[in-house]
């Protein structure tokens, strides 16, 4: 029973990760956009959400108790906006220079999110954030499945959205925009509202899955948005192979997996005085992980064909 | 729109470059050039390097904006306009180093040049995919055609990376053709080509002229230009030095002097 409850959290998780690889996979993947601030998006979706959906709270501005569809939408729009804000200023970057500016931009959210404490319940994080399954809460196994079938129900419809985007017109002046950008403008192609649209669709996608999974967890802090974060995301879209969206599920499912086993097998083999120091080694598994893929398969599990 | 003299049966013009100069800080690049290109006419842009062509080119590609003078598309003044609105108003240009997209297939090359999809507007391929689909199956239709007219019909799913640097200048023949343009540029189409398909290039670009379409090119190879031009410009120093046929302006004391001169 409790194998199948954690089974059951284990691949709820997985799925949300999953979800974040797929809004990147359409920046990246498809249009090579270059963000390496994912984090900030996803965290401006968690606390978007939390913010409009939690019980009111003398402590802090905010807590105005609305439902949750309400809050998914809310952090769909605002992780969007900004993205596109983003977006729209950093068009003339490429590559390395964009990668930097979008790491700052996370920092700066992540910096907000830990500094703005009438409004984000500073270090301590925000509790309280409704479930959406919560009245099964006193059944773990119950609640947990219910809350896999959400986060199955929402990657699939993400998967498809995205799927029919990418063989459609749309995503196809998107793969234009990633191969050449001065011959897509050639062939009529507005560069400059692309890329605020695949930044935007992107971030909105990242803020909807900060926003699930907050309501998941019910609480949410700022050091859950570190550089880790995208990093990890990164590792899972290049190990999935970026530029296929069954890629991006497959390669959260593996890094995650990969992630949560070398966590459990510290705490299982590692003396207890050394295992805080232990948990680096999740990081290095992920590492040597991400090393042997790029050299044996650098175009990642199923990147085999790039368009 | 003026009539062009001295243009076959003088018809109206398609395109006209109205005292366009471009200023780079102190260096002058184009000065003060005037031409018109009338409707149905391969029209040539020469000169010895650093003439100004390519800036001339860039001009009327929209890549680059004037700092004086006015460029005219059928009449309406483009000078303003960002690159990416030319080929709706019927002026699509090709590379002198083609770029194709090259991981992606042939078709989708072309594809990518069908002006006004509705499948290129995000959530147009939610609300209405039966008409994103019906217009993706004529364009598809009209694509093929395309490249099997310019010989590429055999490679249609490849990625268009495969393809050797003259099958490269065909493909962006069939891409500007698929926005069924009025005017095309070309930059330095026999460049970089072997000997066997410049003939099937200079063979198909006469093709497209025959169906009434327009073309201003740039070209070094002379014996290209002679074939293909009802006209030619000759620019040297950013100046306009001269204009009549290929012959006449290959008799010009000035163009030999520009030429030799090492101006």
């Amino acid at each position: 029973m409790e194998i199948l409850t954690y089974a059951a959290f284990f691949l709820t998780t997985a799925l949300i990760f999953a979800m974040i690889t797929l809004g990147l996979n359409l920046q990246w993947g498809l249009t090579g956009l270059f963000n390496v601030g994912l984090a900030g998006f996803v965290a401006i979706g968690a606390y978007t959400s939390a913010i409009l959906t939690t019980p009111d709270d003398p402590a802090r501005i905010g807590g105005f108790d609305m439902p949750i569809i309400i809050g998914w939408l809310a952090a769909m729009l605002m992780a969007g906006a900004v993205a596109a804000v983003v977006g729209a200023a950093t068009l003339r970057l490429k590559s390395d220079y964009l990668a930097i500016t979008t790491f700052g931009v996370a920092v700066v959210v992540q910096l907000v999110a830990l500094n703005a404490e009438s409004l984000t319940g500073g270090p301590f994080g925000m509790g309280f954030i409704p479930r959406p399954m919560g009245s099964l809460a006193e059944q773990p196994l119950a609640f947990n499945l219910a809350n896999l079938a959400f986060a199955c129900g929402i990657t699939l419809l993400l998967y498809l959205a995205l799927e029919h985007l990418a063989q459609s017109p749309w995503g196809r002046v998107l793969k234009a925009l990633r191969e050449d950008e001065k011959a897509a403008a050639a062939l009529g192609k507005s560069v400059r509202f692309f890329r605020i649209q695949a930044f935007a669709v992107g971030g909105a996608i990242m803020g909807l899955a900060g926003a699930v999974q907050a309501h998941f967890i019910g609480f949410i802090a700022p050091e859950n948005y570190l550089p880790t974060l995208t990093f990890q995301i990164w590792t899972m879209l290049i190990v999935g192979g970026s530029g296929s969206n069954r890629g991006a599920v497959l390669g959260a499912l593996i890094v995650w997996g990969i992630w949560a086993g070398s966590g459990t097998l510290v705490s299982a083999l590692v003396p207890a005085d050394y295992q805080a120091r232990a948990a680096a080694l999740q990081i290095v598994a992920i590492g040597v992980m991400l090393c042997v893929i790029l050299l044996v398969r650098p175009s990642g599990l199923l990147g085999g064909k790039r368009s | 729109m003026g009539v062009v003299d001295g243009s076959p049966g003088g018809r109206e013009a398609v395109l006209s470059i109205r005292r366009a100069a471009k200023h780079y800080g102190g260096l002058v690049a184009v000065a003060d050039v005037s031409f018109d290109v009338a409707r149905g006419e391969i029209f040539g842009l020469i000169g010895p390097n650093g003439a100004g062509k390519t800036t001339m080119f860039d001009l009327v590609a929209g890549s680059v904006k004037p700092t004086a003078g006015q460029i005219l598309l059928n009449g309406v003044d483009v000078s303003a306009e960002p690159a990416h609105r030319r080929i709706g108003r019927g002026l699509a240009r090709t590379f002198q180093i083609p770029k194709p997209f090259p991981e992606l297939s042939l078709l989708d090359n072309v594809l990518l040049a069908r002006q006004g999809q509705a499948g290129e507007r995000l959530f147009m391929n939610f609300l209405a995919p039966g008409r994103v689909r019906a217009e993706e199956r004529e364009a598809r239709e009209k694509a093929m055609e395309l490249l099997n007219f310019l010989l590429l019909g055999h490679l249609v799913k490849e990625p268009a990376r495969v393809l050797s640097g003259g099958q490269r200048k065909l493909l962006e023949l069939a891409r500007v053709m698929m926005a069924d343009p009025a005017i095309i540029l070309l930059d330095e189409p026999a460049a970089g080509v072997n000997a066997t398909l410049l003939e099937t290039v200079i063979d198909r670009i006469q093709a497209i002229n025959a169906r009434g379409i327009t073309f201003l090119l740039i070209e070094h190879n002379i014996d290209m230009v002679s074939r293909l031009c009802h006209r030619v410009l000759v620019m040297a120093n950013g100046q306009r030095l001269c204009e009549g046929t290929a012959e006449e302006v290959a008799r010009d004391p000035q163009v030999i002097e520009a030429y030799l001169g090492g101006a």
